[in-house]
Order: C-alpha cells, then sequence, then structure tokens
C-alpha cells in the first residue's frame, strides 16, 4: 500500500499537493496510508513513495481552508478523513453545504477544535522580556497547543509584534522572529524565562477589574479553561478573588453611605453657579430657551431642538413641516434632502435664501424607529399648536414682510387650518397678526411623488409659487 | 498624601473603570505591523486574552486617566461626593503602560475613560494626546477606545474619532427624568448631541471629495453606549424602546446594559442591591432579537408582564409560547423569516438550514448537528420523522422550561 509522508513543516500545502496528485491518478482512499512526518512507519506500509505529480482538482474554496485548517490537527487520521471526503467531493462538490453529511460534520467538528486552538493561542500566549542582543526588543514565550498550531500562527505574531524580536517555544514546534525573518524550529521543553516586572502590573490590574458584586465563575471557565492557568502569570491570583468575593460584595452593602468629603459641596455650587439666564429678545436666546422646552413630549426622542436660521431682518420667512432625520443631527433646518431640492428650485427663480429666516412649524423631529432608520411621522395638532409658542416668537423677533408656508403642517400652524393644501397653494391667506402668508407646497412631498407626470406638475407648482414669493417681495422693497 | 506609585495607581484606575461594560476589540480597519515600521495589528474579530471571574472577558486596558471628577453622579464611585481614594496618570503613565502590556501580549489596546477635571474641554485634550501620541510616536496599530465627553469642543471629538478605532458616550440611564435627577450636571440633549456629531463626522468621513481624495477615516469601529439597569425604576420596555431610539438615530454598533452593582462607598440615593444580572441577560437577548432577528419592539414588549422582560425565560421562548398559532413550523418548508423566530435556533442555525434544504428533506436529528438547541425547539417544528403533536399547545408548555418554583421559607 502506497504511504504518504506529509512533513512537519509546511503541512497543509504538502498534503493538498499529495492529495491533487492521489486524486489525479484516481488512488481510491483504501488504497493510502498517510504518515506525518518521518517518525514511526506504520507496519503495513510500503516504502514511502513518491505521490504523483499534483493535477488540476476543482475543489469548492470552502474545502481548501477546512483541509488547510484541518492538516495542523494532532489527529493523526485527519489526512485520510480528509482525503476520503474529498474522493467523494470529486463528484458533488455540492457535498459542502450539505450540514447534515455525517462525515462533512466530523471534520467541521474537528475545524472548530482547531479554530478555538488557535484562538486561544492568540488569546493566552505571554511574552516575556529577556536581554536584547542587537538593537531590538527581544521577547519570549512558552504556549502548549492541542494542535500542531505554532506554525500556522506564525504569521499572526509577525505582523504583530514587527517591530521586536520574539520566540516561541511549543512541545511540537518552535517559531524566532529575529530581525523581521521568521524561521520554524523543532520543538522544546518550556525554557527558564527571566522574571518580569511588569507582570505584577498586570495581576494588579486583573485583580482590580474583577467586579466582586458579579462573580460567574463558570463563564470565565468556559471561556479561559483551566488547562491554560499554569501559563498564563494572572491566573495565579483567581482562587484567592474568588474566595474574597462574597465578602467585599456584602461589605460594600453593609457600609453606610459616606458624608461627602469638604470639597465636594464646594466644586459642585460653583458647577451650578454657572448657568446664567439668558438675555431676552434675541434670537440666540431664544434658541436657549426652546432647547429646554418641555411643551409636548417631542423634545424627549429627539437629539435637538431645531430653530429657525437667518438674517434677524429678512424680509421672508420660511416655514416648513419639522426637522427630517439629518436637520435632527445636524441642529440647522432645511440642510437635508428637502433643504437641497428648495435651494435649486430658489436659486433658479431669483429666491435668496441666505436673505431668508428658514424655520420649521414643529421644532422637534418625530420618527419611529425601523431598524437602523428613522421613519419620518407627522406632528399632530397638539404638537403644532404647543409648538406655535415658538414659531410666534421667532416672527416678532424677524418681523418679516411675507411667509412661505410649505406643506399642510405650516399651514395649519400659521392660518389655523393645513386642510385642501392642493388647492390653496399659490394663494395668498393672513397669519393671525395679518402678515401675509403664501401657501405652497412642502418639497419633501415633491420628493415622494411616484408617478413621473404628476411629479412634474408639482414641480412646476412649486416653482411658480416660489416666483410669486419672489415677485411679492421685489414689489414690496 | 503619600505620593502613590504605578502599581497603586493602576490599582485605583482600573478599580473606578470596571463598571463599563465594554471591551470589544472588534470590527475595526485591518492594519498591522509586519514590516518592522511599527506596534499591533487589528484583524477583523476581536481577542479576549483573559476572562476575571465576574464571568468577563479582557481585551482591552481599560483605565480612568483620572478618577478626580467635578460632577456628582449618584450611581458613579467617582463622584465628587464619595470618599474613594483618588489618582491621576501622566499621559507617559497611560502610553507606557499600554505599550509594554501590548508586547507581551496581554491585550489588544487601550480603553481610555476619565473623570472631568478643570473643565470637559482640558480633561479631552489629555485623552486625545495620549491616543494621538501612541498613534503619531509609537507607531501603535492596535485598539484604541477613547471615551468622549458630551461637553467637549467639536474639534476635540473629531481628532478623538481620527486616533481612535471607537468613541462611546454614555447615556447612563434609559431616561432624561432619572439623568437629571442622578446626574444633576449630566445634560441628556447635549449626550444625544454628541452623538448625533459623531454619525454626521463618520458619515461625512466616507465621502470623497470631487479629487476622489478620502478625508482621514473616522472611528472605523463606530461608536457605542451604555445604561444603566436598575438603578432607577424604568422598565425593560422603556430601556429597550430607548435603545431602538439610539440605534435607528445614530447607527450605534452597541447599547451596552450593565446591571446597576453596589459600589464602594455609595451614595445614600441609591438602592444597594445584588447587581440585577439576570435582567441585563435578558435585555441582551431581547436586544439581539431586535437588531437581528427582526423582531419589532411591539412584539418583544406584548410578552411582558407590566413591561419587563420574563426572567425565567429567555424572550424569544416568551414570544413564541404567547403567539402558539404560528407554530409547529415545517423546518423543510418554512421561510427564514419564520424560521429564526424558533426558540432554540441562532441565525447560524437557520442559514445551515437553508443550505441543507436543498440537498436533502431535514430529520430531526439533522438538526442537532446543525446546532440548533431541541430542547426548546422541538416543541415548534415538524422535521422529517417529529411531530410535537399536542406538545405545541400543551398547557403546561411554560413550565418545561422554567425552573421549578422554589418552596417558600417557612422561617
Amino acid at each position: 500500500m502506497p504511504t504518504v509522508v506529509v512533513p512537519e513543516i509546511g503541512t497543509a500545502a504538502a498534503w493538498r499537493d499529495a492529495a491533487r496528485g492521489l486524486l489525479g491518478a484516481g488512488v481510491p482512499p483504501a488504497d493510502v496510508l498517510w504518515q506525518f512526518g518521518a517518525g514511526d512507519a506504520d507496519l503495513f506500509a510500503d516504502a514511502p513513495a513518491t505521490p504523483p505529480a499534483p493535477g488540476q482538482v476543482s475543489v469548492p474554496k470552502s474545502f481548501v481552508s477546512l483541509a488547510e485548517n484541518l492538516c495542523w490537527h494532532s489527529d493523526p487520521q485527519r489526512f485520510a478523513r480528509l482525503y476520503a471526503f474529498l474522493w467523494r467531493l470529486k463528484d458533488r462538490p455540492s457535498l459542502m453545504t450539505d450540514r447534515g453529511d455525517a462525515d462533512l460534520a466530523k471534520l467541521r467538528v474537528m475545524e472548530k477544535a482547531v479554530s478555538r486552538d488557535k484562538h486561544k493561542m492568540k488569546a493566552f500566549l505571554r511574552f516575556r522580556e529577556v536581554p536584547k542582543l542587537g538593537d531590538r526588543r527581544r521577547f519570549a514565550a512558552w504556549f502548549e497547543p492541542t494542535h500542531h498550531i505554532a506554525e500556522p500562527m506564525a504569521g499572526f505574531f509577525a505582523r504583530r509584534f514587527g517591530d521586536m524580536d520574539w520566540l516561541i517555544v511549543t512541545p511540537h514546534r518552535s517559531v524566532a522572529f529575529t530581525d523581521g525573518r521568521i524561521a520554524l524550529l523543532p520543538g522544546g521543553a518550556k525554557p527558564d524565562l527571566p522574571d518580569d516586572a511588569h507582570e505584577a502590573l498586570w495581576t494588579t490590574y486583573f485583580r482590580s477589574i474583577f467586579n466582586p458584586a458579579r462573580l460567574k465563575v463558570q463563564a470565565m471557565q468556559s471561556e479561559m479553561p483551566k488547562k491554560y492557568w499554569k501559563n498564563l502569570p494572572e491566573a495565579a491570583a483567581i482562587p484567592e478573588m474568588i474566595a474574597g468575593a462574597e465578602a467585599r460584595a456584602r461589605q460594600m452593602q453593609a457600609a453606610a453611605p459616606s458624608l461627602p468629603p469638604l470639597r465636594a459641596a464646594r466644586i459642585s455650587e460653583r458647577l451650578s453657579g454657572q448657568d446664567t439666564p439668558p438675555p431676552a429678545g434675541d434670537l440666540d436666546a431664544l434658541h436657549r430657551q426652546a432647547a429646554a422646552c418641555t411643551r409636548c413630549p417631542l423634545h424627549r426622542d429627539a437629539t435637538q431642538v431645531v430653530m429657525g436660521e437667518g438674517p434677524r431682518d429678512a424680509p421672508l420667512m420660511i416655514v416648513g413641516e419639522q426637522p427630517g432625520d439629518h436637520e435632527d443631527l445636524a441642529g440647522r433646518p432645511f440642510v437635508g434632502p428637502a433643504g437641497q431640492l428648495f435651494d435649486r428650485v430658489a436659486a433658479d427663480v431669483g429666491l435668496d435664501r441666505d436673505r431668508a429666516f428658514v424655520t420649521n412649524a414643529v421644532k422637534h423631529f418625530k420618527f419611529q424607529p425601523r431598524g437602523k432608520r428613522r421613519i419620518h411621522q407627522r406632528p399632530d395638532a397638539g404638537e403644532v399648536q404647543a409648538c406655535k409658542w415658538w414659531l410666534e416668537a421667532e416672527r416678532q423677533l424677524v418681523r418679516p414682510k411675507l411667509i412661505l408656508a410649505m406643506g399642510a403642517t405650516a399651514a395649519e400652524s400659521l392660518t389655523g387650518s393645513g386642510k385642501g393644501i392642493l388647492s390653496r397653494r399659490g394663494t395668498v391667506e393672513a397669519a393671525e397678526d395679518g402678515t401675509p402668508v403664501l401657501l405652497t407646497l412642502h418639497p419633501s412631498y415633491l420628493l415622494r411623488v411616484p408617478d413621473a407626470a404628476a411629479k412634474e406638475a408639482a414641480m412646476r407648482d412649486f416653482r411658480a409659487d416660489l416666483s410669486i414669493a419672489a415677485r411679492m417681495l421685489a414689489e414690496a422693497a | 498624601m503619600a505620593k502613590l506609585d504605578l502599581q497603586q495607581k493602576l490599582a485605583i484606575l482600573s478599580d473606578a473603570a470596571k463598571y463599563d461594560a465594554s471591551c470589544a476589540s472588534s470590527g475595526t480597519s485591518k492594519r498591522q505591523s509586519r514590516d518592522g515600521s511599527g506596534l499591533g495589528s487589528t484583524e477583523g474579530s476581536g481577542i479576549c486574552h483573559a476572562y476575571a471571574p465576574d464571568g468577563r472577558c479582557i481585551s482591552l486596558l481599560k483605565i480612568l486617566m483620572t478618577n478626580f471628577c467635578i460632577y456628582d453622579c449618584a450611581y458613579c464611585v467617582n463622584r465628587v461626593s464619595s470618599n474613594v481614594t483618588r489618582a491621576r496618570f501622566s499621559p507617559e503613565e497611560v502610553i507606557q503602560l499600554t505599550l509594554e502590556f501590548y508586547r507581551r501580549n496581554y491585550i489588544e489596546g487601550l480603553f481610555l475613560s476619565s473623570g472631568i477635571i478643570k473643565s470637559p474641554d482640558d480633561t479631552m485634550a489629555d485623552m486625545v494626546r495620549i491616543a494621538r501620541e501612541l498613534r503619531q510616536v509609537h507607531n501603535f496599530r492596535g485598539y484604541i477606545h477613547l471615551k468622549t465627553i458630551p461637553d467637549a469642543a467639536p474639534h476635540l471629538i473629531e481628532e478623538a474619532g481620527r486616533h481612535a478605532d471607537r468613541l462611546s458616550i454614555n447615556v447612563e440611564l434609559p431616561t432624561d427624568a432619572s439623568v437629571k435627577s442622578y446626574a444633576p450636571e449630566k445634560d441628556p440633549g447635549t449626550i444625544r448631541k454628541a452623538m448625533a456629531d459623531v454619525r454626521l463626522t463618520k458619515e461625512a468621513s466616507k465621502d470623497r471629495s470631487h479629487t476622489g481624495k478620502r478625508p482621514p477615516r473616522f472611528a472605523p469601529a463606530g461608536q457605542s453606549t451604555q445604561m444603566i439597569v436598575g438603578a432607577d425604576g424604568a422598565n425593560d420596555a422603556t430601556i429597550l424602546g430607548q435603545s431602538t431610539r439610539l440605534y435607528s438615530s445614530y447607527k450605534l454598533k452597541r447599547v451596552y446594559y450593565s446591571a446597576f452593582s453596589p459600589i464602594p462607598d455609595s451614595s445614600a440615593k441609591l438602592p444597594l442591591i445584588r447587581p440585577p444580572l439576570e435582567r441585563e441577560h435578558r435585555l441582551y437577548q431581547a436586544d439581539w432579537l431586535l437588531r437581528f432577528y427582526g423582531f419589532g419592539l411591539d412584539e418583544i414588549t406584548g410578552a411582558t408582564e407590566g413591561g419587563n422582560l420574563d426572567l425565567q425565560i429567555d424572550p424569544k421562548l416568551a414570544w413564541a409560547l404567547q403567539n402558539r398559532h404560528h407554530f409547529p413550523l415545517d423546518v423543510n418548508a418554512a421561510p427564514r423569516e419564520m424560521l429564526l423566530r424558533v426558540p432554540g435556533f441562532g441565525v447560524k442555525t437557520v442559514n445551515r438550514i437553508l443550505t441543507t434544504r436543498r440537498h436533502r428533506t431535514l430529520r430531526y436529528e439533522d438538526l442537532t448537528r446543525m446546532g440548533a438547541s431541541l430542547k426548546k425547539a422541538r416543541a415548534f417544528i415538524t422535521a422529517a420523522g417529529w411531530t410535537p403533536g399536542a406538545l405545541t399547545d400543551s398547557v403546561d408548555l411554560r413550565a418545561r422550561f422554567a425552573p421549578p418554583p422554589e418552596q417558600l421559607s417557612l422561617f
């Protein structure tokens, strides 16, 4: 029976080449004996044969990575199992996705064991500093993995600890990294490494970060099994930490609240004294007051109040519905998609946004969370009513010659009714104090109209309304 | 006061940092130092380098720059009115500890937080300096998580995001009212605004300019926050409502729930109770159902009593027990969204079911191999060779999962 010797270094690549050759030559799994390294040969084996040259065999990618991992498993049967599965796979590539297949299930379990072992090596290997030979600092570690993973892990440590020299010794294989070069060496016994002062600091950290009121020993052990403890400097502290936890937690609960130190009152007083009441009568002061508004529940969920923006003496006041997602985050009105559409059309008809005071009927964003997004919700009559107070305050400060009300909510707040906006648009009504209010559609409505023809018509109307506003302003000036 | 040595400072300032639950080091951009030009790597998945007996992973060096603080938050061990021993690291000490721990493979990086000294800007500037020097002077490529101070100036937050992998700002408590009463100097509005700024800056960092140049990376591992559970009276429905809003508003990577735990030198304002660990666990389960299993908030809270999750059984099972008319499901035919609702099936199991059933009719035994927990799932599914019969609708189904009631002691 032909025996294929898979070398101890470069195992995964060698197995892959051998398997390719055997498969290409049509050698069934029962006719191959696999041997790891040049150790004790099988009693029934022939002299090691040179496997046939690798042929062209295509297998699913997922098998290649499975085999790459599995070759480092410590089970002597791994090569045979892999080859037997590969033999079945060559006629049925879809086998890789069959989670019910018993052979594959076994291989997956083994693969998981290797992956876990690798992961634990990344996590639990501990370096100690050793005297340096050249310019670079040197570190060394002893680790006892369950599988033959020192070689496949060398790259990870080289990518991570690129600017220092290091040596990792495991029973099966050692890896040295010197001046940026990786060398694979024979394994060895536990080396005698010098003490490292940082282990005491690390153990201090480990003790202090532990919360004795949340003792969960099982959870710790399932992730950090005891077999690793002997090579972890911090693990020596564990038994005492567990033993003392209960008492420490009880002590904390039993301790009566203490009196605050003297400086506390002084500091707190100084802090609370910093809030000076805002001077009334200007837009900034109004903004500060509105930031504390609790007249309706919308303040609880929104990020911030979004007040109007523009010159204090603006002849035109533009009122939209409410801030959207983007406005809520940025704290400024009309900076989202609807605002950008407005800017485009306004520029077309010669309406200067910089000379207008831009604001909303409702100052907080109302929304419904849906997964990773926030879905806009229309404010109800109560919310519009509550916020009217702020819109009124803005209007009294700015005293515009004309108000452009965009959409039903703005119309409702300014004229008392938001009904029938499609038929009222393009007309001028009056606000409570008599300021003319020109009604139009809300730009976000234009973004939402599904039908192309209807959208075009709505755009035309909107453009016409903005032109009316521009003309009225020119006449008033 | 005697001068503290490094060991003592480390003990004080890590003890003060342990109430922050986050220790994630995953999900950031890939970096390495194979060419010897620096130290450290990040390769996608996080690594837990140790576990403390509280079951929590230790992935980062989680410390406070200082535990001096001018704020007086009742739940916090570092509040100004507490008598804990105070200490302060110099930026050099933090940098050296991080690098030396990293070289010995103890940690994935640094999680730096701080009490507020002098002013929010001063404190934030010191933290940013530490991150900047780690990156630029020491070429450190490991993970950095900075806790941002809500009131700090925007340019400091922006610089923090350029050096750090993750930024976080804690909302602390589930409602604005409790933040105001327990953390009088903190403003929930300012906290939300800071999270909004982080989201906007991160989104802006993805836009290329007209020359195709990409702005510098900003917090590639995103932002997260933490809520303390059990310190105020908020119920689970309120807490989960708050987290759905936070996820949708600020694109958070995670909301951490931290069971309020007794602290040394507690305030008279807060009850000292055993931390509600089971409740914390159920909240995480519900959080996962909301984000990865297609559950709506009302479905989860609909299966609660008085707005609190059932502590004895998990929230998915609680939902399934109340909605038995959807079950049993045929694992060989049911759509993905329904399979995700079967108690005992995780996302991986469902994916395996979907790929495998293209090859064969699934049998009960196949499901075990796919990682399903059939103890839970069996009452809710049919498969080849398995039907739950009357089990699905049996009156005592809940009792099969819940731990048996404890006999009350007479004494």
